[in-house]
């Protein structure tokens, strides 16, 4: 088991014949991934074909528009690379085709574009990952989005996150100590998008695979917070923590558009701080996420169970 | 993207949102100049600078002739005003404001956001104006009101009115109130704002509510679609190291400390800023290379840190997905040569190609510490510039 994605999850990529997207569209396909199609509009009924690193070629259909590839291919989860400008669209064009996953890569959205999103979604049964995020990846099953696949290990941990690189890193963390993960997920650095912690750490908690989860958290807004309490009172397995940014500056955006500590608020110190009150082990710097989560399994005697790479 | 406030009152004065007359000036001439053609007995002198706080800073004179008009005009310009936005260094005045005196009956707050944990676009009101929200929040936050606003219909007049009753705007002066609002929403939706805040809001003797002033900021995201608001950029009120990042795409802020830092990826420069502290040291910057950086963009990413006097050592922390380890290892190697590497360089890699990027810098013949973790290159950093 996982969440979000495994490997019958049957993924179109949005905006298919753009560079980025063929790049990614290889490392999802070399990684196993169902792959079934893309969208490109005016290129439909073409294909895209795609040398893969074991020697095959994969020829992919590409439509013009979602509803047609999710009728043809049958796919369930949809990824978007495309531009900025345009990524609004191409996510409500997702929603409108019932798709049950959308993960949204892309960065620079203006968040009034994605205000109108969240809007469009109200009472819609997609669930929105991203955007401004490296995506979801469940090891050995499916890797959708831009993070390098080979640093993974199957197994119980789940992580879930606001920055790409620190995923990368606490994922890596883990591997190293033999520990696996049962999906990865990077919520996005944006201050408007799909999914927050709350939203990830519910399925997390109702997955009977994962044991702990590792969320990794940033300065900004108060998402940390409200699912520090929302742990306090409902989560059954351990949680560990880090917040990036004890040292940003306020009122600088630091890289991702919702890093910013704005009005005096949004601090890591606050976000530590409530953390702990909450029972989260938060980790002091990045490069013991690994081992307070170690730390912690130990404690709770998961450590065993949770080694899954000797 | 900030912008001065009086760039941000034409901008609202476009979409109905009464402000006070008002001209700029550069010098002591033009501000003399615009005092006689606004032709009230009482001008307002204003600097313009980014930055809050002006006010007691002594940024701010009330001017009641010609000659107090030119007076604090050349005592303005050019000075430097520390507030507490400004940090210790300050912002130099080059432009002021001159406005119309008002006859201030009393002030109010108005403010627009989005609204993280909604997803919407929030106006706040407060009866308690001129005194910055935040300690309004901190104090008595029972004098903040809020309405989350629906984006597919925007500021109804009912939550308007409902804001204008709540902090006791005079009966009469509702239906102005309920306009004002609804025309600092439209502002803000149209041009993409990401918070627009009229501090203090005024309600003066001849029945008049007027912006005294005005703060917006854009969502840079969005900046693509208002080549209007990108001409207001001035560049002046910006670190030139941060200007030239920003030709290259790559996202730099400039810090106080001595140790600078290039990295991959929004979270873990900011983590790599965090673990150098934790060590003992001071960041000098937050630099975000990218993920998908090239040798060029590396080498402009070094010349900026290196532009820096403050800088004594640099640390180089990647974690390599879709960046290969080989391509970084090439541009620090690149960077280092052509600009001479006359500081300590600790550089850690990890990820993909990385076995590849070590060799590369092994071999290069530069001074160069190699480190295993993070928190092994944060520590060497740390001793190499103590």
């Amino acid at each position: 088991m996982s969440i979000l994605v495994d490997k019958n999850t049957k993924v179109i990529t949005q905006g298919i014949t753009g560079k980025t997207a063929l790049f990614h569209a290889k490392g999802a396909l070399d990684y196993g991934t169902q792959m079934v199609g893309g969208t490109s509009p005016g290129k439909g009924g073409t294909t895209v074909e795609i040398q893969l690193e074991n020697g095959t070629v994969a020829k992919l259909p590409v439509f013009n528009t979602v509803r047609e590839a999710v009728d043809l291919t049958g796919a369930t989860a949809s990824v978007i690379y495309v531009p900025p400008a345009f990524a609004a669209d191409a996510i409500m064009e997702a929603v409108d085709a019932e798709l049950e996953l959308v993960i949204c890569i892309t960065e620079g959205i203006p968040v009034l574009d994605m205000v109108k999103v969240k809007r469009y979604m109200e009472g819609k049964k997609t669930r929105l990952i991203g955007p401004n995020c490296p995506g979801v990846i469940t090891p050995d099953a499916c890797k959708i989005g831009i993070m390098p696949g080979y640093i993974h290990t199957k197994g119980h941990v789940g992580v879930v996150s606001r920055s790409g690189t620190l995923t990368y890193e606490a994922v890596h963390q883990l591997t190293t100590r033999g520990i696996g993960q049962s999906t990865a997920v990077g919520i996005g650095g944006d201050p408007v998008k799909g999914s927050e912690f709350i939203d990830i750490l519910k399925m997390f908690n109702e997955d009977p695979d994962t044991y702990a989860v590792i969320m990794i958290g940033e300065i900004g807004g108060t998402a940390e917070e409200e699912a520090a309490e929302w742990i306090k009172a409902n989560m059954t397995k351990p949680v560990v923590g880090f917040i990036g940014g004890a040292t940003a500056p306020p009122g600088k955006r630091m890289g991702h558009a919702g890093a910013i500590i704005s009005g005096g608020k949004g601090t890591a110190a606050e976000k530590i701080a409530k953390l702990e009150s909450c029972g989260i082990k938060v980790a002091p710097t990045p490069a013991e996420m690994g081992a307070t989560l170690v730390s912690v399994l130990e404690e709770r005697g998961l450590l065993e169970k949770c080694i899954t790479r000797k | 993207m900030n912008i001065h406030e009086y760039q941000g009152k034409e901008v609202l004065k476009q979409y109905g949102v009464s402000v006070p007359e008002g001209r700029v000036a550069f010098t002591v001439d033009e501000a003399v100049e615009a005092a006689k053609e606004l032709g009230t007995s009482v001008v307002v002198v204003k600097a313009q600078i980014h930055a809050g706080g002006r006010g007691k800073a002594g940024g701010v004179k009330v001017a009641k002739s010609l000659d107090e008009v030119r007076q604090y005009a050349s005592e303005l310009l050019g000075k430097v005003l520390v507030t507490h936005q400004t940090g210790p260094e300050g912002k130099e005045v080059k432009r002021l404001l001159i406005e119309q005196g008002c006859d201030i009956k009393k002030e109010y707050y108005v403010g627009v956001v989005v609204d993280r944990s909604t997803g919407r676009v929030v106006m706040m009101a407060s009866e308690e104006g001129g005194t910055e929200i935040e300690e309004v929040a901190a104090r008595t936050p029972e004098k903040i009101f809020k309405e989350v606003i629906d984006p597919v219909v925007g500021l109804q007049p009912f939550q308007a009115r409902r804001l204008a009753f709540n902090i006791n705007i005079p009966n009469e002066l509702v239906g102005k109130a309920v306009q004002f609002m609804t025309a600092l929403y439209n502002a803000f939706v149209d041009k993409d704002c990401s918070i627009a805040e009229i501090n203090p809001l005024v309600v003066t003797g001849d029945g008049n509510i007027l912006a005294l002033d005005a703060k917006l900021n854009f969502d840079s995201n969005a900046l693509y679609r208002h080549p209007d608001i990108v001409a207001l950029r001035d560049l002046d009120e910006e670190d030139e190291k941060e200007i030239q990042a920003s030709k290259f795409d790559l996202s730099y802020i400039a810090l106080d400390g001595n140790i600078g830092c290039m990295v991959n990826g929004a979270g873990l420069a900011m983590a790599t800023m965090d673990i150098i502290k934790y060590y003992g040291g001071e960041p000098a910057n937050f630099l975000d290379v990218g993920g998908g950086a090239s040798k060029e963009k590396v080498t402009e990413a070094f010349k900026i840190i290196l532009s820096d006097p403050k800088v004594k050592g640099i640390f180089v922390n990647i974690f390599g997905g879709i960046m290969r380890c080989d391509v970084i290892a090439e541009g620090v190697i690149a960077a280092a040569r052509e600009l001479g590497l006359d500081r300590p360089l600790v550089v850690r890699l990890e990820g993909t190609n990385v076995e590849l990027g070590k060799k590369l810098l092994n071999e290069s013949g530069l001074n160069i510490t190699a480190a295993d973790s993070m928190a092994d290159g944060a520590q060497k950093i740390v001793e190499l510039v103590k």
